[in-house]
């Protein structure tokens, strides 16, 4: 555990990727491949299932550093995460620990078999032997929020370097449903052999927005500069579901999702159409929400997605479709290596022969001749229940995470109105000693009315700059929410806009988001309800 | 019938109506008692200001050589319309002090910023009886616990020891009137010359004019030769992160050094490559044992977290107030309010037509 502290403290310390992949190959030729394999579950997300409620964690912290419930409660507000708070809040340790990350693990699995007092007394022994460091590495372990900054793209370079194996081959080979308690390291690192994991599935293509916001679009003519002659690209309108890959091997159906969830139970809709493909197929494409032949609106589809169980009534409110638009392994064969054009021709061969033509879609290929053309069609983007559109380059093979170059996403305006700051809280995290998390309001006749909050979107200049007003112009305190002076404008972009009757204002935003401050606007000058109403069309 | 308390919180500052002065005013007024020179403590335009002989030459760079300055020792009495009042060291900065009021057997005493450990460059905090104490709380909260300040101080000089061997520059941040003293007081003077930021540079200028011994330090200029001022380390406000004036040096590694780099968001916040938890105010433990040590019965709390330390206070046993003041609130606000308008784009100070900065 303390190797494993200090390479959390080492990446920590250093913003730099060459440091970072210098500390992350130093750990892993430097622990036991126990280590390794358990190392690389906690930072691809595998976590070890949680063993105590984070209501006895909490208890325990307290009574141990010997405060009151409130001002445990008020030490959270400042920190923004509990792991972190209670490694501060506990007194110095009076003992040292030697265990490996591996024997930690172990215990922490075995805490099931435990009773409560067991347990009490297992985790405060535990707490009394650890360095502040350690006690916040354990305590994230322990209540499955571990989360490390390091991108996945840097522990795969660390590790192809040690291993000589190259980078999209490891990417792929840590995919999948492997258990850190069952797989071992050797096994990873072994060429593919018949133990290959059938569920695996490929990592996603994603694409790079191309960037605009509502005054600064891009012309057909900056398009044409940029992307070249429109014949070499293909344009699919751009969904509003969820990112999903498809995989049919050996008689078995597995779904994953762009978190890259197994979630094959959560889409029974799409089992039909999955266990008649061919063997050895994987298709890419977008699980949604479809009904009469037409996209059901984002929100239908997250009601869905946060449901534990898929009641008939839910069922039959969001029926789902699966809109394919790549086909990545073909009759068992790994065809991303093959152009674009080609890809296509099989997935319209697969879906041409599928008896669910109304579940198994393909994402339509848009007509178009000229960037012009495309740009008039982007504004129907709405109409066709799209988002904007996916540009991809016709000869573009299906690469590996994040690109440039060959996928692009080419998004409709945000939506925005101008509305004044209401609320101020303070930040989470890495903003816990600053205000930056806020609530924002339109008029509603001469009374403002909170419709929104939005976190991200200013300079951290600009955050200075709030959060120096809010301390002066608090009007008052609940809480950790301070009510401030109405005074400041801002403009509030956000991808869409339902009716809610949760919410005062009677909407609910998606992805609402600040797009800049108008310092040049008076608190009158901001929108009103009506505007948003507008939206609902 | 309790008469009206020996100090008040009004829209100018903490004001003794028995004595007509303002203790740390926010808004000018005719007599200012100042406890130190940070801009949130000492504001421009009073008629008359009292404070330590140490604040002399950063008051007067501060807020303008032409000042009406009065300035005394720790310990030494002023009376102001009958009103008694004395300097007691802070050990919060160079010439930072409580300040005790007295009057008809009642005393206060106004602790301004404090820390407890002594930071080998100013005078250790001491506790002062009273009544009733106002006491700052910037870091009133139980998660934040300093480590012995001399633990930090060997980080840094190992930090900067590893960055000469892999050839980086080091570039190390701190507020520049408090913590770059001390951070510079530390430093192991036999690893490289010490290279400063041209508003530091005035700072310490100001400071040596007042007599302050501080280890040799060089002016960053725009005539400064680059390679040999990577060799060392350079010693930067808060305001220059991220400058131009700070890239120039590149490549570098950047540590913050300020108490808020206990919590690992707000370091993350200021991409620093590394945090340095050395902070000039006191931690928990050590407002706890402040109040304590004055033996106080009313406590009232400003900068920071108010309204919980005053909750806790009040649940050990103690008549404590949350006080509605314009103070920092914490070293963050403190250390933005520094004089970032006087640097140009070279780390030049542009100097203002008087020679005087305002801040
Ligand atoms: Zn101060
Ligand atoms: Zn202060």
């Amino acid at each position: 555990m303390r190797a494993f502290a200090k390479l959390f403290a080492d990446l920590d310390e250093t913003n730099k990727t060459n440091e970072k992949v210098r500390v992350l190959k130093e750990y892993f030729t430097s622990v036991t491949d126990h280590d390794k394999i358990h190392t690389l579950a906690l930072f691809t997300g595998r976590k070890p299932k949680r063993q105590i409620n984070a209501t006895f964690v909490r208890t325990w912290a307290m009574e141990m550093a010997g405060i009151p419930p409130w001002l445990f409660e008020e030490s959270y507000q400042v920190v923004g995460d509990l792991g972190e708070t209670i490694a501060l809040l506990l007194p110095r340790n009076t003992s040292e620990q030697h265990k490996s990350l591996t024997e930690w693990i172990g215990e922490m699995n075995a805490l099931a078999n435990m009773d409560e007092a067991g347990r009490k007394q297992w985790l405060t022994d535990a707490w009394a032997s650890m360095s502040q460091q350690e006690r916040f590495v354990f305590n994230k372990v322990l209540t499955g929020s571990f989360r490390v900054g390091v991108s996945q793209n840097l522990i795969i370079k660390a590790l192809a370097d040690i291993s000589g194996l190259d980078a999209a081959t490891l990417t792929h080979r840590i995919m999948g449903n492997w258990d850190p308690n069952t797989f071992s390291f050797s096994q990873l690192m072994q060429e593919q052999d018949a133990s290959d994991d059938i569920s695996r599935p490929y990592p996603f293509y994603l694409a790079y927005a191309i960037q605009e916001t509502s005054d600064q679009q891009k012309t057909a003519e900056e398009m044409e500069e940029s992307l070249g002659d429109p014949a070499n690209w293909q344009a699919e309108w751009k969904w509003d579901g969820i990112r999903a890959q498809a995989i049919y091997r050996d008689g078995k159906i597995f779904i994953w999702t762009r978190g890259e969830e197994l979630s094959t139970d959560k889409f029974p809709e799409l089992h039909g159409f999955l266990k008649e493909l061919p063997d050895g197929t994987v298709l890419d494409g977008e699980a949604i929400c479809f009904s009469d032949g037409t996209p059901l609106p984002f929100n239908v589809l997250q009601t869905r997605i946060g449901r534990k169980n898929l009641s008939k009534k839910i069922l039959e409110e969001s029926p789902m479709a699966f809109i394919a638009y790549d086909c990545l392994e073909y009759a068992g064969e790994d065809i991303r290596h093959l152009p674009l054009s080609e890809r296509r021709e099989k997935l319209e061969e697969l879906q041409s022969k599928t008896s669910f033509p109304e579940i198994f879609r393909l994402s339509p290929v848009v007509d178009f001749s000229s960037w012009e053309d495309l740009y008039d069609l982007r504004l129907l983007s709405r109409e066709n229940h799209a988002e904007g559109f996916m540009l991809k380059r016709l000869e573009s093979t299906y690469q590996t995470g994040r690109k440039r170059g060959d996928w692009w996403k080419w998004k409709v305006d945000p939506l925005s109105v101008d509305a004044v700051l209401m609320y101020a809280q303070k930040g989470h995290g890495r903003r816990a000693d600053l205000y930056t998390d806020y609530t924002f309001a339109v008029w509603d006749g001469d009374k403002l009315v909170a419709f929104a909050k939005a976190y991200s979107g200013l300079t951290d200049k600009e955050i200075n700059q709030v959060d120096y007003f809010v301390k002066r112009n608090t009007l008052e305190k609940f809480g950790p929410v301070r009510t401030v002076k109405p005074q400041l404008v801002f403009e509030i972009g956000f991808e869409g806009i339902n009716k809610s009757n949760r919410h005062k204002s009677g909407v609910a935003l998606r992805f609402p988001r600040i797009l800049r401050w108008r310092t040049d606007k008076k608190i009158e000058e901001a929108d009103t309800i009506e505007t948003l109403k507008n939206f609902l069309g | 019938m309790p008469g009206k308390p020996l100090l008040e919180f009004n829209d100018n500052g903490i004001y003794c109506a028995a004595g007509k002065f303002y203790i740390d005013p926010w808004k000018p007024v005719d007599d200012a008692v100042i406890t130190h020179a940070h801009s949130d403590h000492a504001r421009w335009g009073s008629k008359n200001y009292l404070a330590h002989h140490l604040s002399r030459e950063v008051l007067k760079y501060r807020l303008g050589a032409e000042i009406n300055l009065q300035t005394v020792e720790y310990g030494e009495t002023v009376f102001k319309n009958g009103v008694q009042i004395s300097f007691h060291p802070a050990g919060h900065i160079i010439g930072s002090a409580q300040i005790r009021v007295e009057y008809k057997g009642e005393v206060w005493v106004v602790s301004g910023d404090y820390k407890l450990e002594d930071d080998g460059v100013c005078t250790p905090f001491e506790p002062v009886k009273c009544h009733s104490f106002i006491s700052e709380c910037t870091f009133g909260m139980p998660v934040y616990n300093w480590k012995p300040p001399l633990e930090v101080h060997a980080e840094i000089n190992r930090w900067w020891q590893k960055n000469i061997e892999e050839d980086r520059a080091s570039v190390i941040v701190g507020y520049s009137l408090g913590k770059a003293q001390r951070i510079l007081q530390h430093l192991d003077m036999s690893l490289g010359k010490v290279y400063t930021h041209g508003v530091i540079e005035n700072t310490h200028e100001a400071l040596r004019r007042n007599g302050i011994q501080l280890n040799p330090t060089t002016r960053i200029t725009p005539q400064s030769n680059k390679d040999e001022v990577r060799k060392g380390i350079i010693l930067a406000p808060p305001s220059s992160v991220g400058s131009p004036w700070m890239r120039r040096f590149y490549p570098y590694d950047f540590g913050y050094c300020s108490g808020w780099m206990a919590l690992r968001g707000a370091k993350r916040r200021r991409a620093a490559d590394r945090g340095f938890v050395l902070s000039d105010h006191a931690d928990w433990d050590g407002l706890l044992q402040a109040i304590d040590a004055t033996g106080c019965e009313t406590v009232y709390l400003t900068h920071g977290y108010t309204a919980a330390f005053s909750r806790y206070l009040a649940e050990i046993g103690y008549d404590a107030h949350e006080a509605h003041t314009l103070y920092g609130g914490d070293e963050a606000v403190e250390e933005d309010s520094s004089t970032v308008e006087l640097v140009n784009e070279e780390g030049e100070v542009i100097q203002p037509g008087e020679g005087a900065a305002e801040i």
